[in-house]
C-alpha cells in the first residue's frame, strides 16, 4: 500500500467534503441527518434522512379508543402539545357531532394561545442562541416555565399534557390557574419588549438573518408550505382565520404577515403573533366573565368521562365510565378531515370511522413534515452556518417530523 | 364556507370529466368523489389550473386499505383553494396486483415526501416519481406496514389477547 499523505486524498481545494450533519448534532435541535457535499463552507447539495424517531402512531391509533390517542397526540409537537390535543378533540367532537358550551371554546383558546406562546418562545429564543446571542433565550426561558405552571393547574402536567377531554376540560380552573394567567399577562409583554428591542434592530442579529432562506410565495406554496414561515413568505393563510373552530370567530387578532420569507420575516412574524396571542387570551378573559363560571364541559354523558368520585359511588356513572373506557358507544360510520393552526402551520386530522371503538384509519398532517421538506432543495448554495439558521426558523420539532 | 359552493364546484369538475367522477359525497360539508388513475392527473391539473378554481394548495395526501374490496388501496389527495377558501377530498382506488398511479410531483414539488410516504406505509408505487424510497421505516424492510394485514404487535404474543381485556 502506498503511503499518501493525508491532505492529498481530503483536499477541500479539490474535491467536495462530505460532512454528515446529524442525527445527534448539538446545533440541529433535535434528530435530523442531512449528508452534505460542501465545497468549502458553502452547501452543493444535501440528503435528509429522516424516521430516526418514528413511534408508528397512526397504526397504535388503529388499536386504541379515541381517548387513548390524545397521549400519542402529546408527542408530535412537544413544545405546543395542548393544540394537539385539542385539536383531536376537536376532530373527534366533529364525528360525533358535539356542540360545546362557548365558555369551555374560550377556555380552549386560552390553552392553545398560551401553547402558541411557548413554541414561538423555543424557536426564537434558540434562534437568537444559534446566532450567538444567548441571553435573550435566558429571558424568555422564564416564562415558559410560567405558562407550564398554568398547564399544571388545569392538568397536572407539564410537557406532554393530555390536556382535556372529549367534550371539554377535566376540571374547571381553579382561582390559581386564573391568577397565575393574570400574572404571566401583566410580566410578559414587558420581557418580550426587551426580547425584540435586543435583536429587531440589532445589526449583528440583521446581517446574520436577512435573506437568507428567502423563499417566495409561488415556492412556499409549491411546498405546501404553512404557518408562520408560510405568513412571513407574505400569504396570509391562517386557519384560525380561514376555517375558525373553537370559536376563534369572536375574536379580534391580525395575521402577521411577511414580505421575502427569509429567516429575519419569520422572527419578526413569531414575535408578532405572540402579541397577537396576548390580544386573544385577554379577550378570552373578558369573554368568559359573561358566561356562567361552572361550565367547563359538554353535556354528553355518552363521551365525557364522568367524575372520578361519581364512578365509585353512582351506578350510571360507573356505567357510562366502563362504556366510555372500553370504547361501547358506536361512532357514526363517516370521514372527517379537521384542521387547526399549530404553532408551526395547519396541524390536521383526517379520520375515518368504520363505526368502531377506534378509528378505521387516522392520519395526521403534519406540519413539520411537510415544511421540511424543501430544507434540503434550499440549502443548495447556502453557507452551512446559515443552514443551521434556516432550520431553527423553520421550527421543525421531530417528533411531529417523524410521528 | 367558501365562495364556490360545492354543487358548483361538482358541476365544474362533471362537466370536463363526465362520468369518471364517481361516488360523490359531502361528509361534513368537503365534497368528496373518486375517479380513476388514469384521469387523476388531469383532474389536479384541471382543479389547480383552472383559473376561477385555483386549487394551489396541496393539504394532504395518504393511503387507506380496506382489504377485500375488489380494488382495496386507496389514494386520497386533499386539496384547498386558497383563494375561494374551498376544500375537496379525492379517492382513487387501486387493485391489490396493480398499485400503481402517477406522481402528482410535477404539479406540487411538495407531493414528494407525502408520496413516499404513502408508498413506505401502503406500497403505493407512483410511476415517474424522482425519488421514490422509504422516509420513515428503514430502508430494508420488506412489509408496507400500514396494510391491515400487519400486526401491531408480535402475533405470537399470548400475554395480550383481547379476550383477557374483555373484547
Amino acid at each position: 500500500m502506498r503511503n499518501h499523505p493525508v491532505y492529498i486524498d481530503n483536499d477541500p481545494q479539490t474535491e467536495p467534503t462530505t460532512l454528515n450533519l446529524g442525527p445527534t448534532h448539538p446545533a440541529t435541535h433535535g434528530v435530523f441527518q442531512n449528508v452534505l457535499q460542501l465545497d468549502g463552507e458553502r452547501i452543493i447539495s444535501g440528503v435528509s434522512t429522516i424516521g430516526y424517531i418514528h413511534r408508528a402512531f397512526e397504526k397504535i391509533a388503529e388499536h386504541r379508543p379515541y381517548y387513548q390517542i390524545t397521549p400519542l397526540t402529546d408527542r408530535m409537537n412537544y413544545c405546543s402539545s395542548p393544540i394537539n390535543n385539542m385539536g383531536w378533540h376537536m376532530t373527534v367532537e366533529k364525528l360525533l357531532g358535539i356542540e360545546l358550551p362557548k365558555r369551555v371554546d374560550y377556555l380552549r383558546v386560552i390553552i392553545m394561545e398560551l401553547a402558541r406562546i411557548t413554541d414561538h418562545i423555543i424557536c426564537n429564543g434558540i434562534l437568537g442562541v444559534d446566532t450567538g446571542a444567548f441571553s435573550g433565550f435566558l429571558y424568555l426561558m422564564e416564562y415558559r416555565e410560567a405558562v407550564y405552571e398554568i398547564y399544571e393547574e388545569i392538568c397536572g402536567s407539564r410537557l406532554t399534557t393530555n390536556i382535556g377531554r372529549i367534550g371539554g376540560f377535566e376540571r374547571n380552573f381553579n382561582t390559581i390557574a386564573f391568577a397565575k394567567l393574570r400574572k404571566f399577562l401583566k410580566e410578559f409583554p414587558p420581557v418580550l419588549k426587551e426580547f425584540e428591542s435586543l435583536f429587531n434592530r440589532n445589526r449583528i442579529f440583521i446581517d446574520r438573518t436577512r435573506d437568507v432562506a428567502a423563499v417566495t410565495v409561488e415556492n412556499a406554496l409549491n411546498y405546501s408550505w404553512s404557518g408562520p414561515i408560510l405568513r412571513a413568505a407574505g400569504v396570509d393563510y391562517d386557519v384560525r382565520v380561514m376555517s375558525p373552530y373553537s370559536s376563534y370567530e369572536d375574536f379580534d387578532f391580525e395575521v402577521p404577515v411577511g414580505t421575502n420569507g427569509d429567516v429575519y420575516n419569520r422572527f419578526l412574524v413569531r414575535n408578532e403573533e405572540m402579541w397577537q396571542s396576548m390580544r386573544i387570551i385577554e379577550q378570552a378573559l373578558e369573554k368568559i366573565e359573561k358566561e356562567p363560571s361552572d361550565i367547563f364541559h359538554a353535556d354528553v354523558p355518552d363521551f365525557y368521562l364522568p367524575p372520578k368520585e361519581d364512578v365509585y359511588n353512582n351506578m350510571e356513572a360507573l356505567i357510562y365510565h366502563f362504556k366510555i373506557v372500553m370504547g361501547e358507544i358506536p361512532a357514526p360510520k363517516t370521514e372527517v378531515y379537521h384542521s387547526v393552526e399549530g404553532a408551526n402551520g395547519e396541524l390536521g386530522f383526517y379520520l375515518v370511522s368504520d363505526g368502531g371503538r377506534s378509528p378505521y384509519r387516522l392520519h395526521f398532517r403534519r406540519p413539520s413534515f411537510i415544511n421540511y421538506q424543501m430544507y434540503a432543495p434550499m440549502s443548495r448554495g447556502m453557507l452551512l452556518s446559515d443552514a443551521i439558521l434556516n432550520m431553527s426558523s423553520l421550527n421543525v420539532i421531530a417528533g411531529e417530523l417523524d410521528a | 364556507m367558501g365562495k364556490i359552493s360545492n354543487e358548483d364546484l361538482l358541476a365544474k369538475i362533471s362537466a370536463k370529466f363526465a362520468d369518471k367522477v364517481t361516488s360523490v359525497s359531502e361528509p361534513f360539508g368537503l365534497l368528496t368523489f373518486e375517479t380513476d388513475r388514469e384521469q387523476i392527473i388531469e383532474v389536479l391539473d384541471f382543479l389547480k389550473n383552472d383559473a376561477a378554481l385555483q386549487f394551489v394548495y396541496l393539504t394532504d395526501l395518504t393511503g387507506i386499505h380496506y382489504p377485500g374490496q375488489a380494488k382495496p388501496i386507496g389514494v386520497i389527495y386533499h386539496l384547498h383553494s386558497l383563494v375561494n377558501n374551498v376544500r375537496v377530498r379525492i379517492k382513487v382506488f387501486l387493485a391489490d396486483d396493480d398499485v400503481h398511479i402517477p406522481t402528482a410531483t410535477g404539479l406540487w414539488h411538495g407531493a414528494n415526501w407525502m408520496e413516499r410516504e404513502t408508498y413506505d406505509f401502503f406500497g403505493v408505487i407512483f410511476d415517474r416519481h424522482p425519488d421514490l424510497r422509504r422516509i420513515l421505516n428503514v430502508d430494508d424492510m420488506t412489509a408496507f406496514p400500514m396494510r391491515k394485514e400487519f400486526p401491531l404487535e408480535d402475533p405470537n404474543r399470548v400475554d395480550k389477547k383481547d379476550y383477557f381485556f374483555g373484547r
